[in-house]
């Protein structure tokens, strides 16, 4: 095949991810354009913590890739440094999405109040797992590229971290801007 | 494509320039923000929906690498993305429209309130 094991996992690991957020987005997609009244619900959330998020996703994706860069020219602790960066952009996301959260819950907006929330929280909770996830690896593999070792892993996680990254830039749109 | 594995081989180091493609995802970003505070339809459509397309194939092209990537890599993302939309495209007529040929949908989701609250 001519690609390493590793890579070719996570390609495979993407390619079921895009069946299942692709399902929920899709099924998203197809309520929201039957149910006008979903507008309403969407101007709750807040487009400006949205955009934040972007930001600070984009920006984990850009430290993610230069650490990629970094492994290749056999630089690890400069790509652990990267990886890092990366992490904190992670954490970041999950702080402001907390904050959201809180928010919203306490003014009576939760997963059962109705479908467009369901989504709402269902496509955010399910990503921000990803993020949770994304994040430990890292943490394990810049553990490793410190010291010089087994530098491919850091493309194969900045791959898995670019994914998470793209569902987010469809996720925003469709969750904070349609209203 | 070999160029890929060769890079990888002998720890090669890939020439684009990150940090250009992120502020244009961020430039875009702003687009998508703006655009839509118009409030005209198609304007929304085009600036969050089409330059959400935009955007991710720009990560997945240069930040995932699918420019230099095996080509079939490319074909199993695009095969998923099929499968996706062959969903949509079969359940759609259920979720949108309300009766057909023989059938008619008798329930309906209620919308949702103005509030929070549990409907």
């Amino acid at each position: 095949m001519g690609l390493p094991t590793g890579r070719l996992a996570v390609w495979w690991v993407v390619a079921s991810e895009i069946v299942i957020f692709g399902g929920i987005l899709g099924s998203y997609v197809m309520f929201r354009l039957s149910h006008d009244s979903w507008a309403e619900q969407a101007a709750v959330t807040n487009t400006l913590a949205g955009a934040f998020n972007t930001f600070v996703l984009l920006t984990s994706s850009l430290t993610a890739v230069l650490a990629h860069q970094a492994a290749e020219r056999g630089d690890g602790p400069r790509a652990a440094r990267l990886l890092h960066f990366t992490v904190l952009g992670g954490l970041t996301f999950l702080i402001v999405k907390a904050f959201e959260w809180t928010y919203e819950i306490s003014h009576g907006y939760t997963i059962g109040s109705n479908l467009f929330w369901s989504f709402y929280y269902v496509a955010a909770g399910l990503h921000g797992l990803h993020v949770i996830v994304g994040m430990i690896i890292m943490l394990f593999v810049a553990r490793t590229a410190k010291r010089n070792e087994e530098l491919h892993r850091v493309e194969n996680i900045g791959i898995y971290w670019h994914f998470v990254d793209l569902v987010w830039i469809f996720l925003f749109p469709l969750l904070y801007i349609a209203k | 494509m070999a160029e890929h594995a060769t890079a990888h081989a002998h720890g090669e180091t890939h020439h684009t320039n990150y940090v250009k493609i992120w502020a244009i995802l961020l430039v875009l970003l702003v687009v998508s923000v703006v655009g839509p505070e118009f409030g005209i339809r198609t304007v929304t459509l085009i600036t969050a929906f089409g330059v959400a397309i935009v955007k991710a194939w720009m990560v997945a092209h240069y930040f995932m690498h699918l420019n230099i990537e095996k080509k079939w890599v490319v074909y199993i993302m695009v095969i998923m993305l099929a499968f996706m939309l062959a969903m949509v495209g079969g359940i759609s007529p259920d979720v949108l429209k309300h009766d057909g040929h023989n059938w008619e949908k008798l329930w309906e989701e209620p919308a949702p309130g103005a509030g929070g609250g549990a409907h």
